[in-house]
Parts: C-alpha cells; structure tokens; sequence
C-alpha cells in the first residue's frame, strides 16, 4: 500500500482565495457564500414549515380560537358589545390556543436537541447565535401572523353578526393579543433552548401560565402572603389576555402585564444565549 | 488540512481527551482508530466546534470552525447518521442545510442522486432503514462539495455492499484531493481504506504513522513449523538459542529468525520437515496488541462471568510495545 505525498507546500500568495490554495488541490465548482443571517432565516423557515409538529399545533390554534370564537359570538347578541370590543370572543379561545403556540415554540428548538439534528444545524452554522436569532424571529412572526389573523377572523365576523351596538376601536386588542401569545411562545422558545427538552420545557411553560393563576387562591388564606397574592393574580398570563380584551374595562389596557412578559422574554432570551455558546452539543 | 494541537477534554474526573497532537492531511484518506470510547467522538465534536475543548485547539486549514464563513464547503461531516428530524423529509432536510449556507437548491437534487436517495426524497427520514439514513447524512456531509470529509463510524450497522459503497466513496473523494478523515474500531475496515493511521486509546495519541508503517511496525511476524521429527527438532532448537512456541494444534512458532536460518539448521540435522512458513499476525492482532492497555470497557478473566475474552493466539513476549508506556498512569489510576 503506498502513501501518496502529501503536498506540504503552503500558498505563498497574499490573496485571500483560499479556495485556489495549493494545499488543498480540490477545488469545488458550487460559488462560495458568506453566509449571513438571511440564509439562516431561509433555512429556519423551511423547517418550521416542514414538519407536521407545526401544522398541527398551528391548525389546533385556529380551530380553538376561531371555533370559540365564533360560538360565543352567535350566543350573544349586540347589546353584550355596548361596552366591549368585538373581539372579544376570541379571548376565550386564546386562553386555550396560547398553550399552542406554547408547544409550538418549545418543539422549534428542543425537537432539534430531542432528534440529534441540532448537531447537523450547529455543524452547517456555527455561529449558533445566529441560528438562534432566526429562530426567535420566524417563530415571532409566524405567531404573531398567525394569531392576529385569528383574533381579526373573529373580530371582523362578530362585528358583522353584531355591528352598531358600539363604535369601539377593536384594532388595537388584535395587535396587543397576538403580541402576548406571541411572546409566551418566544418565552417558550427561550426555555426551550435552555431546558433542551420537550416535555421538561413544556410543562415549565404551563406552570408559568397556571400556576399564578391557580396560587392566589391560597396565598389569599394567609394575611402575610396577600399582597403577593394579589399582584399574581394581576400579572396572570389568562389575566393578561383579559385586560388586554377589556374584559373588566376598569384598568388599562393590560399594557403593565404586556410590559412585564417582554421582561421576562427578553431575560430569558439573554439566558438562553449565554448558555447557547458556552454549552457543548 | 486539520491541525489539532494539544487538545484535552475533561468530564469531571475523567480525561476523554488527553493532549491529542496530530495533523490529517489532504488528499489521503486518514483512518482515525481506537477501541470504543477512546475518545474519537468527542475529538470529532470538538474539531466541528460542537463541544468546547478543556485545552488546546483545533484549526481547519489554519482557522477555527466557528470563524468559517461557509462552513458546508469547508467541511462536510457525518457524525452520526439519525443527527436529523424524522419528521421531516429527506428532501427538507437536505434543502434546509443547503439553505443556511447559500448553496443553490439544484445542488440537493444533485447529491440526492449521488447517493442513490432520489426515488425517496419526499419520504420522512424516520421511516429510512439505517443505511439509508447514513446515505442521506453523506449527502448532507457532500452538499457543499467541501474539501475536508468527516466520517464517524460509517460502516456501522451497514450491510456488505452499503459498506462496499461507502469505501469507494472514501477514495474517491480522497483520490479528487480532499481530506479525508473517518473513524472505525475496526482495524480490518481501516486496513482497506485509509492510508494513514491515528490511532487513540484511553483518549491518548498511541500512533500517527502511515498504513504501510504501521503494519511493518506493528503486526508479527513469526514462522510457523510442523514435523513428524518434532521432540529432534525442539531440542535442536532450543540448543541453538532460539526460542520455540508450542501451540495446542502440534505446530511449532519461531519468532525472530527467518525460515531460512530454521531450515538450514533443520537440514543439518537431518529433520524432516512437513510445513515451514512465514507468517504474519493480523492487523486486528496488532491493533489489539497497541491498545490492549488502553481499552476501557475489559471483560475481565478474573470475573466469574462465563464471557471470557478470547484468549490472544501469540500471547507471549513479542516485540515490546512501541512508544512509551501510556498504559503505566492509567494502571496507577
């Protein structure tokens, strides 16, 4: 068996083209590219579209807000819409269909780690803060699309069921709802990338969105534990969703608790970098 | 060309990796060996920038991973061959990688059919057998026609003529001038692929050498010996200082000395002879032979297991183990 010579000789030149480089005699036809974000977004765009995971949780989404909302909407009548905005129905789908966008947002990235593609994504990409970024930023606005097209739907048709009871702006809860299930699903995707593990970072996410909602029901009891209590039940995820709906028109908008889960999202997002680069794959 | 230099991984108490020196070279394929665990994987994780090293540093034609700018034509790896979504079709896959690098998606169609996954392209990935996962991750690894191959334990799990596939497919890319770099446990594999060897146990260097070196250096020789005249010609033998292994089938094993010598010598004294021939011991032999100190997981004698290790047919004192004593700190451990 003979031992070809390897060619030692190192390229001389200044020029950068070290696709013509001596030392490694294969040159490759395909035209080389400096990759940039915009491919990591193409890239995360065909992934997020091609696996049934995202069909699925997407179609459930729609189905609970849309198939709510229009139940509730034929079971009122215009009187009920005096005093609130017309997509108002869609809230009570959205305190479902938000644990959709939930799953969807852990899966976009703990699917990768779950399935040992994650190694072939950072070996294709090494500069992982990139992948990430793409992620979050189709992920968003596949949500947001997606949520306030369903919100809208539900607007529009009960507004046509029930139109001139009110001249409400409604436009606005469509915006500021799809923003905060939009960014739980971001929050998901954050921990998602933290946790590395479906299941685990799922049932995180629900125990973030429920338990203040369930809690202050006890803390209540005690004298000491109340002010926390009533803060929990303030800043509640469904909560949220409700003052964004105008639901109890007596507060703001929900603009406060929208405030704070762009805190915790943008901490989490912070996490989930810094770990991004330190951990090993 | 892939230089690493003084790379060392360390989980907690144990040395994965230990001060791993060595260059793989373009143009040849580069066999990467070591019994299970020795560490190959993690040392290929970490040439791809996948797992962070403790010390020491890995550089691709003189840059790091994570500072390639366009890493699919650098680089095409296959680490392991279900490193995918099974969701999704082999097709996506392919385009989704081909995407994050810029490279033209009439090039997925092109690898597709290199490794004969066409007629499957629009099928989910987990419903392909594992040598047609381990072909779609070779066509992941040849999406960017890149100039360095890595190949983790390819032949693993394949049936005769995937593997057979799989080897002509090394030499070729090599034979265009790529760097080829593969691991196996298998040193009968890596003798029919690669050109050169590294060879690693216990997460330490045991030999960089050339195939051809490597089997001169390592493998014994020893010539084997068969008479009816068999007590004469032991004594004889035996007076002339050389030394005679009796093995259990009636033939004798001579290391050391050329048949000639031992039929001259035999002629002398009038001894028939039935067989003398030189003979080698296999590489496999050999590789077990450089590693044997180093391999993690024994199955030891001493255990009351009925699962004994197959006892070494030239287990006696051949020729000293090459290099310095790598097993000695592991013994102390």
């Amino acid at each position: 068996m003979s031992t070809p010579q390897p060619q030692t000789h190192q390229q001389a030149a200044p020029a950068p083209n070290w696709q013509s480089a001596p030392g490694t005699s294969y040159t490759s036809p395909i035209p080389i590219t400096r990759t940039h974000l915009g491919h990591a977004l193409t890239s995360e765009w065909t992934k997020i579209k091609s696996v049934r995971s995202t069909m699925w949780t997407l179609g459930v989404f729609l189905l609970l807000v849309v198939g709510i909302g229009l139940l509730v909407a034929a079971n009122t009548d215009s009187n009920d819409y005096a005093d609130v905005p017309y997509t108002i129905p869609a809230f009570f789908g959205l305190i479902l269909g938000q644990i959709c966008l939930i799953t969807l947002g852990v899966l976009v990235v703990s699917s990768e780690y779950g399935t040992g593609m994650i190694r072939t994504t950072f070996t294709a990409s090494p500069q992982r803060h990139r992948v990430l970024t793409a992620k979050l930023l189709i992920f968003f606005v596949v949500a947001f699309v997606v949520s306030a097209f369903a919100i809208g739907f539900v607007g529009l048709i009960t507004s046509g069921m029930h139109g001139g009871a009110s001249d409400n702006k409604w436009g606005g809860t469509v915006l500021m709802g799809a923003l905060y299930v939009s960014l739980l699903g971001v929050l998901a995707l954050a921990v998602g990338s933290m946790l590395r593990h479906s299941a685990g970072a799922i049932t995180a996410m629900l125990g973030l969105v429920l338990v203040p909602a369930i809690l202050p029901a006890f803390l209540m009891m005690s004298e000491s534990l109340r002010t926390l209590g009533e803060k929990m039940t303030e800043y509640n995820a469904p909560n949220a969703l409700a003052k964004i709906f105008e639901l109890d028109s007596e507060n703001g908008g929900g603009g406060s608790q929208l405030v704070l889960l762009v805190g915790v999202t943008a901490a989490a997002i912070a996490g989930a970098y810094a770990l991004l680069e330190r951990r090993d794959v | 060309m892939i230089e690493v230099a003084g790379l060392t991984k360390r989980y907690g108490e144990k040395m994965a990796v230990n001060q791993l020196t060595f260059a793989v070279r373009p143009g040849i394929v580069t066999g990467f060996l070591g019994p299970n665990g020795a560490g190959k994987s993690t040392t290929m994780r970490m040439m791809l920038g996948l797992d962070r090293p403790t010390a020491g540093d890995v550089r691709i034609d003189g840059q790091h991973y994570d500072r390639l700018k366009d890493p699919l034509t650098y680089i095409g790896a296959l680490l392991d061959a279900k490193a995918m979504h099974g969701g999704r079709s082999a097709f996506n896959h392919l385009l989704c990688l081909a995407q994050s690098n810029g490279i033209p998606r009439s090039r997925v169609h092109e690898v597709l059919d290199t490794v004969g996954l066409t007629a499957v392209a629009k099928k989910k990935a987990k419903g392909f057998s594992l040598g047609m996962g381990q072909r779609l991750g070779i066509a992941g690894a040849l999406l960017g026609d890149p100039r360095i191959l890595m190949f983790d334990e390819p032949v693993n799990g394949l049936d005769p003529e995937g593997i057979h596939w799989i080897r002509n497919l090394m030499k070729s890319l090599a034979a265009q001038g790529r760097t080829v770099f593969v691991s196996s446990h298998l040193m009968s594999e890596m003798a029919l692929t690669a050109d050169h060897l590294v060879v690693i146990g216990q997460g330490r260097l045991l030999a960089d050498t050339s195939m051809a070196d490597f089997i001169r250096e390592n493998s014994r020789s020893y010539v084997r010996i068969r008479s009816p005249q068999r007590e004469l010609l032991l004594d004889v033998l035996h007076r002339a200082g050389i030394i005679v292994v009796e093995n259990g089938v009636g033939t004798l094993e001579v290391d050391g000395h050329r048949p000639e010598d031992i039929g001259e010598l035999a002629a002398q004294h009038r001894i028939v002879l039935h067989e003398l021939s030189p003979q080698q011991a296999s590489l496999e032999e050999a590789f077990m032979q450089l590693t044997a100190e180093s391999v993690e997981y024994h199955a030891h004698t001493d255990t009351p297991l009925g699962a004994a290790p197959p006892p070494l047919p030239g287990e006696q004192p051949g020729p000293p183990a090459p290099g310095p004593q790598w097993g000695d700190d592991w013994k102390k451990g």
